[in-house]
């Protein structure tokens, strides 16, 4: 069976244990999540190789074996995923992209938990006209969509990988915030923080020493989330036109294909990236999921 | 209840004023001219400066501000530099072409879901479940202009079934506003997009459902009205199934703000005239007013439907009191 009670120990080495216990627990019991994790491994080990895999250079305008230039060649041996309009290799071009995905899924993720996290736990502890205040913020910051944000910000600064990883954190931290602040309203009633408080310890001791453990695994389910909204989010700026122009990814890929009209027949170039997408964010999902029944039990299978 | 409305509205009013000012001071602070867009550099300098100061913009920036919000209070939301008309004017038709592209995927979306979902909660441990999870999730993930894409591909290049882009066929002039949007030519128009849309949305209701469910198996109710005798069906759907849906819809209307946003893209595949892709053209040309102005549109629809959320929300559920 797996542990049910969430960390509530000091010491160190007990902390690390019963926090991991339950999530191995579940990799080894639950298929689905087994499958996410190998498939985030895969993509990570493909992007790290990226450049010894591909075959090709991806910005290479190939040419064919009677020396034409190798213009939407259907799938073969020499190019697994076809060309493109321009001779390009869309293999090596799909397996470069995973880099930026990668990138921006885990950095965006990263920023919005930190942030998030930081700001639910400070509203939901103090309470109060500082929670009021943070959280008529986030009710704000829900209101602004977060592609048209992005791409309006892509439009107005340099387009570049790092303005969208930041315009994706700036925005989705409010997701975190809001789930983070509800769950340390009902932590910090328990009696171990009282206890903690009559102690003496400062208030930022509770907070990030006997609060955040328990918000841990909620902000790990928030932050697999939030890779998969990140990683959506690049690739549709990317698509719509205002992604990095210097920088490979799926995202672009597909702006590629369908501002040259190569959709029509092309459909080689169409299928991999998408699919590359896809993947990615079932492993991404699949993990969460199973994360998801850690934090909630309920949702365990009987 | 009267109160509440009235404070939200208020509350609704203060918070699009602060969009407005984010908005404004994202357009005026972040690197890039405006008015590159609008000055041809073959103009002299006079002409220049004319131009400059019709639209404003040579005035300092907390004037320009003080401006910007007295002409928003009058209904004025700018010319656009690109259509030479006030922005208003070019997106008013365009909300509601967003505004019939999402609700209609929505509803489709958010039948097909709850169904689904508690289909999926009561089968549970079955081999249907493991596949309506794994289908649920699929359909999260495929990016919905990649979908779009694939079934322009099929549908519209090889069958030659549907058309592929665009609202209604060129040439084609509608005798009534009522044929506009119910006509056999609108609605091929709208099949594909909306079945891309629902398609994506799909996922969320189902996986909430199911899991909402899944709380109401152990329920005494539940218990009581199988020792009735009552047919497994009519627990599903009248017992359970009615309890379990109000978590679906508060996240359905936040779902609704991120469904808003995400709708660019397949507005921009299909070529559909609405705010997504007036936004993402404008942001080509550098078409400054109308880019904010529809952002802005955007955030106060997202405000509006939370709010209908909400009182939808406390219909539902009576145990809820408004405050």
């Amino acid at each position: 069976m797996a542990v049910t009670t969430m960390p509530q120990t000091k010491s160190k080495s007990g902390f690390r244990r019963s926090l991991l216990e339950p999530f191995l627990d579940f990799v080894r019991r639950d298929r689905l999540a087994l499958i996410g994790i190998l498939i985030i491994v895969s993509f990570t080990l493909i992007a790290v190789f990226a450049p010894f895999l591909a075959p090709h250079d991806p910005r290479d305008m190939l040419r064919r074996e009677d020396g034409t230039l190798a213009r939407l060649d259907p799938p073969s041996l020499r190019h697994p995923f076809g060309t493109t309009n321009l001779g390009r290799d869309v293999f090596s071009q799909v397996l470069i992209g995973t880099r930026a995905a990668l990138l921006v899924g885990f950095l965006a993720a990263f920023f919005v938990t930190l942030i998030g996290t930081n700001i639910g736990i400070i509203a939901g502890y103090y309470g109060g006209w500082v929670d009021s205040l943070l959280m008529r913020l986030v009710d704000i910051l829900y209101a602004i969509p977060l592609i048209p944000f992005v791409i309006i910000m892509m439009a107005l600064v340099e387009p570049s990988i790092w303005n969208v990883i930041w315009g994706i954190s700036l925005l989705t931290w409010r997701t975190v915030a809001r789930i983070i602040r509800s769950q340390v309203l009902s932590v910090s009633q328990r009696p171990y923080v009282k206890a903690a408080r009559m102690a003496g310890c400062s208030d930022f001791r509770i907070m990030y020493y006997h609060i955040a453990p328990n918000i841990l695994p909620l902000a790990l389910l928030e932050m697999a989330f939030a890779v998969g909204w990140a990683i959506t989010a690049e690739a549709s700026v990317s698509f719509v036109g205002f992604g990095d122009p210097t920088v490979i990814s799926w995202g672009q890929i597909l702006h590629m294909v369908f501002l040259t009209g190569a959709i029509r027949t092309a459909w080689w170039w169409v299928i991999p990236p998408g699919l590359a997408i896809a993947l990615l964010l079932i492993g991404v999902f699949f993990t969460a999921r199973s994360l998801e029944e850690v934090v909630n039990p309920r949702l365990r299978r009987r | 209840m009267r109160k509440y409305i009235v404070r939200r509205l208020v509350q609704m009013i203060i918070g699009l004023f602060l969009v407005a000012s984010v908005t404004f001071l994202m357009f005026r602070l972040l690197p890039g001219d405006p008015t590159a867009s609008l000055l041809d550099p073959a103009f002299t300098v006079e002409i220049r400066e004319t131009i400059i100061e019709r639209f404003g913009l040579n005035e300092p920036i907390h004037v320009q501000y003080i401006h910007y919000l007295q002409s928003l209070v009058q209904g004025d939301f700018g010319r656009s530099f690109y259509y030479r008309r006030p922005s208003l004017e070019v997106l008013g038709d365009k909300i509601w072409n967003t505004l019939i592209l999402m609700l209609s995927s929505m509803i489709i979306a958010y039948g097909i879901g709850v169904i689904g979902g508690m289909i999926l909660s009561w089968k549970r441990g079955s081999k249907i479940e493991w596949g309506g999870i794994t289908l649920g999730l699929f359909l999260r993930s495929a990016p919905m202009f990649w979908t779009g894409m694939l079934l322009i591909m099929l549908f519209a290049f090889n069958l030659g079934w549907l058309p592929h882009s665009g609202m209604r066929t060129p040439g084609y002039e509608a005798a009534t506003t009522f044929a506009k949007f119910f006509s056999v030519d609108f609605l091929r128009h709208l099949l594909l997009p909306m079945i891309t849309a629902s398609l994506y949305f799909l996922g969320t209701p189902l996986l909430i459902m199911r899991n909402t469910m899944l709380e109401t198996h152990g329920e005494d109710y539940i218990e009581l009205s199988r020792a009735k005798g009552l047919s497994e069906w009519r627990i599903m759907i009248l017992h359970a199934g009615r309890n379990a849906l109000l978590p679906v819809i508060t996240a359905g209307a936040l779902f609704l703000g991120q469904a808003l946003g995400g709708q660019v893209v397949v507005e921009y595949v299909f070529g559909w005239p609405g705010l997504g892709r007036e936004i993402v053209l404008s942001a080509q040309r550098h078409d400054y007013p109308v880019a904010q102005t529809a952002f802005l549109f955007l955030a106060f629809m997202v405000m509006l439907m939370n709010l209908v959320a909400d009182l939808f929300y406390s219909y539902l559920d009576p145990r809820v009191k408004l405050k």
